[in-house]
């Protein structure tokens, strides 16, 4: 088997200091492979998106080893690292983060465009990713002229657009009804089985169905629950 | 659902002969409920002699086709008209096992509530993986497949509060 795109390894991250000191994710080992869809699961502050950042670089764990397609994050520069967190990571927030004074498409092309593609492609990209999450002709609209769903998934679209290696999603059904969630889903299957690897946060048992392998994070640790390789079939369930 | 109804039900859509009942039966539950030729003919003769169904004649092929009764149609609308009774149904083997477990002192409900959550999160995977590849299947299997992905859930939903419960 090939190296995993997402390695984590003894994974410790305390937050706060003193009295405020939270333990919020202890001793954690995680393996997301090429093509995999991991769903992690667990209560409100059980340390979810706490281990979402430090897998994609928007944060540094107190202890242990990330590694994303190959690469120590703790061994590179700062600027190697914003460029292994723009290219090969694609990052949906559990807040949207949606940059207020930017419309829907700009949102999405301009990291691509800071990564040194025309305005012209980016453009075009940014339209079919927000074709792809069913915002057809949208993309001029500013945040503020969203409804919260439509909001979410412009930052959906923003995060799986373009190669990226590994998606990192937050929580990123929370503001949307069954049949606009099942749809999310199915795109980042698409996504798995063309090749990315996907880590997502939901406390929805039904998304996290559609994930090959589910974990759970309980207190900062975590736990396996179920797994079923979506490719294997499964004839026999009838 | 007992066949019973589901035989009324069919009988008040048209007259039929056994095998056809017990083949649209299948058909219109999804295969949901298996059923046996034997079965359906032992459930018309009980049904007619309690006066529900009748004989109406012969098919081409010397079947014996049944209509369904005046009483028949009472009993089937009281049928569809009284909401089944969920407060039963939930008393099933996953909360005997579980409630057990938290009662007594000698099991451990966790190592229950842990094994119960993978087996019932690999079905959930399952039943998700294979309506999203039956995309062109047939209404009653969807909403049967449904069915069965919504139970699923809330099972896993109720293993949770369960075990914030005795944590
Ligand atoms: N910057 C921070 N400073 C101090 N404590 C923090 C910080 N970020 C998170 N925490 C604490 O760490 C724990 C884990 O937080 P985290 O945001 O990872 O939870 P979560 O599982 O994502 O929860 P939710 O489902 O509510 O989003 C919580 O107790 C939280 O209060
Ligand atoms: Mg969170």
């Amino acid at each position: 088997m090939s190296e995993p795109v997402l390695k984590m390894r003894r994974i410790g991250k305390t937050h706060g200091k003193g009295a405020q000191r939270v333990d919020a994710l202890v001793d954690v080992n995680l393996d997301v492979a090429a093509g995999e869809f991991v769903a992690i699961t667990g209560r409100s502050g059980s340390g979810k998106t706490t281990l979402l950042n430090i897998a994609g670089a928007l944060d540094e764990p107190t202890t242990g080893n990330v590694s994303v397609v190959g690469h120590d994050l703790g061994d590179l520069s700062n600027k190697e690292l914003a460029r292994t967190r723009r290219v090969a990571v694609g990052y949906v927030f559990q807040q949207f983060n949606l940059l207020p004074a930017l419309t829907a498409a700009e949102n999405i092309s301009l990291p691509l465009e800071l990564d040194g593609m025309t305005t012209a492609e980016a453009r075009e990209l940014a339209e079919v990713a927000l074709s792809e999450v069913g915002l057809d002709g949208m993309g001029d609209r500013y945040p503020d002229q969203l409804s919260g769903g439509e909001q979410q998934r412009v930052a959906i679209a923003r995060g799986l657009v373009g190669p990226r290696s590994l998606l990192l999603a937050d929580e990123p059904t929370g503001a949307l009804d069954e049949a606009t969630g099942e749809s999310v889903l199915k795109l980042l299957r698409e996504r798995c089985e063309a090749g990315a690897s996907a880590l997502m946060v939901t406390h929805e048992p039904a998304f996290a169905a559609w994930a090959d392998r589910v974990v759970r994070l309980r207190d900062g640790q975590i736990e396996e629950i179920s797994v079923r390789s979506f490719a294997t079939s499964n004839a026999d369930l009838f | 659902m007992g066949i019973k109804e589901g035989l009324l039900a069919l009988l008040a859509d048209g007259p039929r002969h056994g095998y056809q009942l017990k083949v649209d039966l299948e058909t219109a539950t999804a295969d949901a409920i298996p059923v046996n030729v034997g079965q359906v003919y032992s459930t018309l003769q009980r049904l007619e002699r309690d006066g529900l169904v009748s004989k109406g004649g012969v098919d081409d092929e010397g079947r014996d086709v049944y209509e369904i009764t005046a009483p028949g149609g009472d009993v089937l609308r009281d049928w569809l008209n009284s909401p089944v009774d969920l407060a039963a149904a939930g008393r099933d083997e996953i909360s005997m096992k579980v409630l057990i477990a938290i009662f007594t002192g000698g099991l451990d409900p966790k190592a229950v509530i842990e094994g119960q959550r993978t087996a019932t999160m690999g079905l959930l995977q399952d039943l998700t993986r294979f309506r999203a590849e039956e995309e062109d299947a047939d209404v009653a299997w969807h909403l049967h497949l449904d069915r069965l992905i919504y139970s699923a859930e809330a099972e896993l939903k109720w293993l949770d509060r369960v075990e914030e419960r005795v944590r």
